[in-house]
This record gives structure tokens, C-alpha cells and sequence, in this order.
């Protein structure tokens, strides 16, 4: 347990833009350390946060009103791996692409991959319902995920799920998946793991307009094909990618395309001829094809680089996270556009084309005056064009705390009392992660003004 | 059209909010599953396909329509939504308040998974919308899932939006007397590995040459008519691990007068006998092996479930919280008798 001015700081934000304030932090071993962190928060009435690596980009883990911080990330292990029945049981603070390097050598994966894999855990992924490039195919943690010990607010424990296919009553193991820890901590994990593709080709399209990439997006899952990753970027990303890793990708383009394709060998080279077709028809200047790993792996650096990238043009970013239904891509990035030229702000786009996750990059310097506010009312106007073209706020990153008052904007007074009164179910105490997910006022009868000093 | 749905969600939503005991009544299949149908106000949701776009790769129902209007519909443009029920005439909201999965959840997961948004009548007559229609969303809770396999205890599902895909396009049978788990450790992906304790079926999907070359190697026979479902007077699933399908089977197979299909890799078993003591016999299988057995149907002498409910003050919590007065489904879940006998105290 440590309270030093420079925990508490460090611990006082994630990823996010958001800054909170700890009381305490805490850095469990074993899961009976977390259940005592948590009965020693009920015993004093203060709420607490769990947290892995903080990478997450919406305020998820930003302590608010005092709470205990407990940081998840000395719980590191890899419990037991079960080849037969692909799965394997992890602690929280495991990170991404370990749990993959560790199962690398039985030819199976976990699937889920975000761009932070490297550093994310895999408690984190659950609290966040974290998404990737290879979503698109193989879906978002939740389907990944087939048990879960968690500590309740109250410092009992449960078990969630199980790795039978079903269990009798409520989901409960899906509902605790993506609340961002506003119904307790998970302290080990069954995931799902899955084998490695025989036959994996990966593709760049380059364009000289972003419609005709937008549209090759459309074509190629209406062509009947299912890419195990689609993903797009702009002019001034891909521009800034190349300059800082060299992945080969073309500087001039308008857009480029990464498609990855996988599965047995003939229906990936069948595919791989379909999205050429596509592409083509949609006016690709190239599409190359790597020719081997090393050039696989090349051009994925490049995606991956994005904001390290980014660095390099400005020292701060601010990245959005939102959904659009695939067909409205061009509709919604010209106003993307549009509302970076209205704020003077620059915009880069990098995102997961296939799903329709849009990911807005504004980047900037925090020193300039009134920069903020700018950046604000381009977020949320971006938002706004995403939930009109009949989008969602998050694609992958979650709600947190940055986005719990655009709740609204998608969901009317009936439809979050429902979601309070989940949340209530598991979390009577409002202790767990509070001030995160629903706005203020999401049950029916609660007073929109709370009284100074009250716990929420 | 859009519009004339909405109309008729709130006719549902009036019905309930005026019903002490609320009976949601689809194509009248599954009213058997996990506990006695309730005797109240029959509410119907309404049917219908109201929008479909091919490249969006989603599909948004009434959740009155049936699975075989929606296959029908799929398939005109060549998608499908993997639902393989026992029998079409089954609804889409019928089929998702008993979480039936279909045979092959091995390849595409289960329901749960393929559902990205759902509406329904809250216990007060009001219409809750929960998730999202994006095949990517993680705005606020997970509504869908909790809605699934919910028995129809916690509101009545109007409207569904799912996920669909491409049909593959080869879909081949194969049959050998091979172990299941050795058919399939050969096969990348198989859609399906079936199992009666004799002979093991698995379905193949995907690019023709691929679809035959997997033959080979797992080394399977045509079969050109897949396996039944095994029926009878009295049936149940069973959900245990996985890995002790095989132990499940031979167990199984020594009771004698019980008719079972398992689904090798995911750990549903599809059971039913003609007396109810062989579903009885069945579900003590089941939970020695560390499974449990759901009454779908018949054996009016056994619960729905058999065991407690894993969890049961968390489930009742919500139960309370979405049906205060337990008004849906009383008697189905264990639960939702309790609430309805608070209720009336």
C-alpha cells in the first residue's frame, strides 16, 4: 500500500485525458490481497478502482472522489494452459500478447489484439471489452472469455461463467465483461484460444481518393468475404507512418487499405482474387500482396506505429473512438473533415474500416491557449455525426469517464435505469469504479444534483 | 415499415404494462423450457424482417419472426445467420430466450455473440433498447447478453438486431467411427463435430477444394443427409466441459433407454427418451460429470434446471431490479417464483 505524492499522481490518470485523484494505492500478489483491498474499502465506505497497465483512453481507471487505486499488474501469470480444449486460465495483470507468445509454440493464439497489445492487460481488456484489427473475424474479448473469478464490491466472491457452454440463469460472465470495472475486479481468467490459420496473406491497396477506399470496404464484404482484418488510413497518417518506419507505403496516397486474409489455402487465395477485384474496380493504384513474412510483418509495423508515430508531428494527441455502420464511412469522414477545418485542428484517421470503428486522431500542442476547448467541441461534434449516421460512442475503448455524459446522445431515460439497475445488482454499494459508464441521473427518481460530499 | 413496428412494440409494451402475469407466446415451441408456462396475458411480439443491408452484414426483426422467414430472407442474398433450430417455425425471440445456439456454435459461436442489439417491454410498459446496431460496440452494458437465455423473466423481446454472414460456399457432411476429439484435432475450424458414441458426423464449410482436402486428412465419408436431432416425449440439453463429452457418452450409453447427440468441442448434448426417469437418469449423468441438464421439453416430474443456481443472490438481484412485482415468467427460474411471492406478501 503506498500514499507518496508520486504514486498518487502516477496513479491519478490512465491514458486518457481525464485526471483524477487517489487516496491509496495498492499492488496486490494474490488474488486473497485483492479480496482484502476490497473488504478494507467497504470497512471504510470508500470506493476503489482496479487498474492493469493504465493504458486505457476514455478515463476508465482515472480515480474519482478518493478512492483506493488497486493496481492489478504484480498478478502476472499464466495459471494453465489446456491444449485440447484451447484454453487457458490467466491473472489479471497478464499482458496481451504474452498470454499469445506463451501459447505460440501448441500453434494457437489469443485472438484479440489491440494496438496496445503489447503493453494492455488482459483484466483491462476484459473491463473494457477491448477490441483490434482482427476483431473483424474472430470478435471483441467478450466472445473470448469463458469464466471469471471477480471480487464483488462487498468483498465476496463469485464465480462467472464456466467452461461449459452454458450456465443455468443470467449471463452473468457477459454482462461483467465491458464494465469497466463498475461491478467488481476479476482476479482470474478462462479465455479462449484459438489455432493458428494455415494460409495467411496480408494486402495494401493504396488510393487516390478516400471514397474509393470507403467503397472497396463495402465491396469486399458484400463480395461475400470476411477479411480477418480491414484496416484503413488517411493521406496525413500514412504519410507520417512512413516517414517514421519505412513500411513501404505509398507517401501520395489519399488512403491506403491493409487487408489481412486467413483461413485454409485455396479459400484465401480465392479471397485474395476477390479483394483485388474489388479493390480494382474501386481504382487501386497498386495492390500489393507480401510476398512473404518479412513483408507481412513490415506492413503491419506500420499500422501498428501509428502513434508512435504521431510523436513526431505534435506533442499531444487526443484519440476518439466511435462506431458508424460500415456504408456511411465516406459520409462520416468528410464531416470528420469538416469539423477539423471548422476547429483548425489536424485530423488523422487510422481505424478499423471493416467494423465501421472510426478512430479521429486530433493531434495538437496542450501549450497553446483556448487549444482545449477547441479540441472538446470537435470531439463531441464528432460524435454527434457518428450517432446521426446511426453509430455508436465506442468501438472498443469503452465509456469511462470521458463519455458518460454523451450516454444520452444514444440512450433515452428508460434504457439507462436498465443499465443502472444491472449495475446496482452487482454493486448495491455503488463502490466499484463509481462516476464511470452512466451519466448522473440514470435511475429513475435519482436527483439530478447530488449533495456536496456524497458518495456516487 | 420501421414505423409500423414501432407501432405494434408499443402495443406489446401497453399489454404488459396493463398484465398482472405477463405470457409471451411466439410459435409455441419452447414454451416447456426451463419451467412451467406461465398462465397470464399472452403477449405477441410482432413479426417481420424491417431492414436489411447485405454490406452491413446485420439484420433487424421483429422478434416475432420466425427463424425459417429470416433464413429465407438471408439466403436471397446469399447470407445466413447460423441459427439451426430444431424446428424453423421457431421465433427469433423465442430462440434467443432459451439461448439455443444451433450445431454449429463450434465455428460461429454462441447466440449471445451474434446479437448486437435488442429491444424490449420493461415491467412498466416502457420499450429498453440495449446495445447498439454496429457489429462493434461497447457503449455501455451489455443488454443483449443479459436478455439471452433470460427465459423471458426479465421483459418481452420486440425487436432484435443481429449479425449475419456470408454463406459459405461449399457446406459438406462427412461421417466416420473415428473419436470425435481426433476428427477434429485434423480439421481447422470444422463447423460442427457431432457425436451419438458410434459414429462421429462433421461438417465442412468453406472453399470446395479446401472443404474436400480436409476431407481427406480428417478422413471422413460423404454423408449426404446431416443428423437429427435425437426426439421423443421427453428431452433435455445437457451443458457440461468439454472434456468430458467422452465420459458423458459412455455413461450415457450404459443408461440404455436415452438418445443422444453431442456437440464435440463445445460440450452441449442434445437428449431424449420416451420415459421421463431416462431424462432423470440423464441429468445425474450430466452432473456427476460436472455439467447440468435444462428440461426443454415432457418430464412434467422434473425441474428446469435440477441444480441451484450458481450465483443465485446476484441473479435475483437483477431479477428484482428489472421485475419487481414478477409479473414475467413466474415460476421459471427459481427466482422468479420468489419474486412473485414477495410480491403478494
Amino acid at each position: 500500500m503506498r500514499a507518496e505524492p508520486l504514486e498518487l499522481s502516477l496513479y491519478g490518470r490512465d491514458a486518457g485525458v481525464d485526471v483524477g485523484e487517489a487516496a491509496a494505492v495498492c499492488f496486490p500478489a494474490t488474488a486473497d490481497q485483492v479480496i482484502q483491498a476490497v473488504r478494507v474499502a467497504a470497512r471504510h465506505d470508500r470506493a476503489f478502482v482496479a487498474r492493469g497497465s493504465g493504458t486505457g483512453l476514455a478515463g476508465g481507471a482515472t480515480p474519482v472522489g478518493r478512492p483506493l487505486v488497486i493496481v492489478t499488474t504484480h498478478l502476472n501469470q499464466v495459471l494453465e494452459v489446456d491444449q485440447d480444449q484451447r484454453l487457458a486460465w490467466v491473472e489479471p495483470g497478464v499482458f496481451n500478447l504474452d498470454l499469445s507468445r506463451a501459447v505460440q509454440h501448441l500453434g494457437l493464439h489469443y485472438a484479440p489484439d489491440p494496438s496496445s497489445q503489447q503493453a494492455c492487460t488482459i483484466g483491462g481488456n476484459v473491463a473494457t471489452n477491448a477490441g483490434g484489427p482482427h476483431c473483424l473475424a474472430y470478435g471483441v474479448t467478450a466472445a473470448h472469455v469463458l469464466a471469471l473469478d471477480v471480487v464483488l464490491a462487498d468483498g465476496s466472491v463469485a464465480h462467472l461463467g464456466g467452461v461449459e457452454p452454458d450456465q443455468p440463469g443470467y449471463d452473468l460472465r457477459g454482462c461483467f465483461v465491458g464494465s469497466e470495472g463498475t461491478m467488481g475486479l476479476a482476479t482470474r481468467i478462462a479465455v479462449r484460444l484459438t489455432p493458428n490459420p494455415p494460409a495467411v496473406r496480408t494486402l495494401l491497396l493504396d488510393f487516390t481518393s478516400i471514397e474509393d477506399a470507403a467503397a472497396t470496404v463495402s465491396g469486399v464484404i458484400a463480395a461475400g468475404v470476411v477479411p480477418a482484418a480491414l484496416e484503413m488510413m488517411d493521406a496525413e497518417i500514412t504519410r507520417a507512418v512512413e516517414d517514421f518506419v519505412g513500411a513501404g507505403y505509398p507517401r501520395d496516397a489519399a488512403a491506403v487499405l491493409l487487408v489481412e486474409l486467413d483461413g485454409l489455402e485455396h479459400g484465401v487465395e480465392a479471397q485474395v482474387e476477390a479483394v483485388r477485384t474489388v479493390g480494382l474496380e474501386h481504382r487501386a493504384r497498386t495492390v500489393r500482396v507480401a510476398a512473404d513474412e518479412s513483408e507481412r510483418a513490415l506492413l503491419w509495423k506500420g499500422r501498428k506505429s501509428a502513434f508512435g508515430a504521431i510523436a513526431r508531428i505534435a506533442p499531444d494527441y487526443y484519440l476518439h473512438d466511435a462506431v458508424v455502420p460500415r456504408t456511411r464511412l465516406v459520409d462520416v469522414l468528410r464531416q470528420v473533415y469538416a469539423i477539423a477545418a471548422e476547429q483548425r485542428l489536424t485530423m488523422m484517421n487510422v481505424f478499423h474500416a471493416g467494423d465501421g470503428n472510426l478512430h479521429p486522431l486530433i493531434v495538437f500542442d496542450a501549450r497553446e491557449p483556448g487549444i482545449w476547448t477547441r479540441v472538446h467541441a470537435a470531439g463531441d461534434a464528432i460524435l454527434q455525426a457518428c450517432v446521426d449516421a446511426g453509430g455508436v460512442l465506442s468501438g472498443e475503448h469503452g465509456i469511462g469517464l470521458e463519455k458518460r455524459e454523451a450516454m444520452p446522445m444514444v440512450f433515452d431515460a428508460a434504457d439507462l435505469d436498465a443499465q443502472a439497475r444491472l449495475r446496482d445488482a452487482f454493486d448495491p454499494s455503488g463502490r466499484a469504479n463509481p462516476d464511470k459508464i452512466l451519466p448522473r441521473g440514470s435511475r429513475c427518481g435519482e436527483l439530478a444534483v447530488v449533495p456536496e460530499g456524497a458518495w456516487i | 415499415m420501421d414505423l409500423d413496428l414501432l407501432a405494434a412494440e408499443r402495443e406489446v409494451a401497453a399489454a404488459v404494462a396493463a398484465a398482472d402475469v405477463v405470457d409471451p407466446v411466439g410459435s409455441r415451441i419452447h414454451r416447456e423450457v426451463g419451467g412451467p408456462p406461465p398462465v397470464g396475458t399472452e403477449v405477441r411480439a410482432p413479426a417481420g424482417v424491417v431492414a436489411y443491408d447485405p454490406a452491413e452484414l446485420t439484420v433487424t426483426v421483429g422478434a416475432g419472426t420466425t427463424v425459417g422467414e429470416l433464413t429465407a430472407v438471408l439466403g436471397e442474398a446469399g447470407q445466413e445467420c447460423a441459427l439451426d433450430p430444431r424446428d424453423p417455425s421457431s421465433t427469433i425471440g423465442g430462440t434467443l430466450a432459451c439461448g439455443l445456439s444451433g450445431w454449429r456454435r463450434l465455428r460461429y459461436g454462441p447466440l449471445r455473440d451474434r446479437v448486437l442489439e435488442v429491444r424490449f417491454a420493461n415491467a412498466d410498459g416502457q420499450l429498453v433498447r440495449g446495445g447498439g446496431p454496429t457489429v462493434k460496440n461497447v457503449t455501455g452494458y451489455d443488454m443483449p447478453r443479459l436478455l439471452v437465455g433470460s427465459l423471458g423473466t426479465l421483459g418481452v423481446l420486440t425487436r432484435v438486431i443481429l449479425r449475419c454472414q456470408p454463406r459459405p460456399p461449399e457446406v459438406r457432411w462427412g461421417r466416420t467411427d473415428e473419436p470425435p476429439d481426433a476428427v477434429r484435432a485434423r480439421c481447422f475450424r470444422p463447423s460442427a463435430v457431432l457425436w451419438d458414441g458410434v459414429t462421429t458426423s462433421v461438417l465442412l464449410e468453406g472453399h470446395p477444394d479446401d472443404v474436400e482436402q480436409q476431407r481427406g486428412e480428417a478422413g471422413v465419408e460423404p454423408l449426404e443427409a446431416p443428423p437429427r436431432l435425437p426426439d421423443g416425449e421427453h428431452r433435455g440439453r445437457a451443458s457440461v466441459p468439454p472434456a468430458q463429452i467422452g465420459a458423458l457418452g459412455r455413461a450415457l450409453g450404459a443408461l440404455g433407454n436415452v438418445r443422444w447427440l453431442a456437440e464435440s468441442g463445445v460440450g452441449t448434448v442434445h437428449i431424449a427418451c420416451d420415459e421421463e426417469g431416462g431424462l432423470a437418469a440423464a441429468r445425474r449423468v450430466a452432473e456427476s460429470t460436472g455439467g447440468w441438464l435444462l428440461r426443454e421439453a415432457g418430464a412434467p416430474g422434473l425441474d428446469g434446471f435440477g441444480v441451484g443456481l450458481p450465483n443465485a443472490q446476484l441473479m435475483t438481484r437483477i431479477k428484482h431490479g428489472f421485475d419487481p412485482r414478477g409479473k414475467f415468467a413466474p415460476g421459471r427460474l427459481p427466482f422468479a417464483l420468489d419474486a412473485r411471492e414477495a410480491a403478494s406478501t
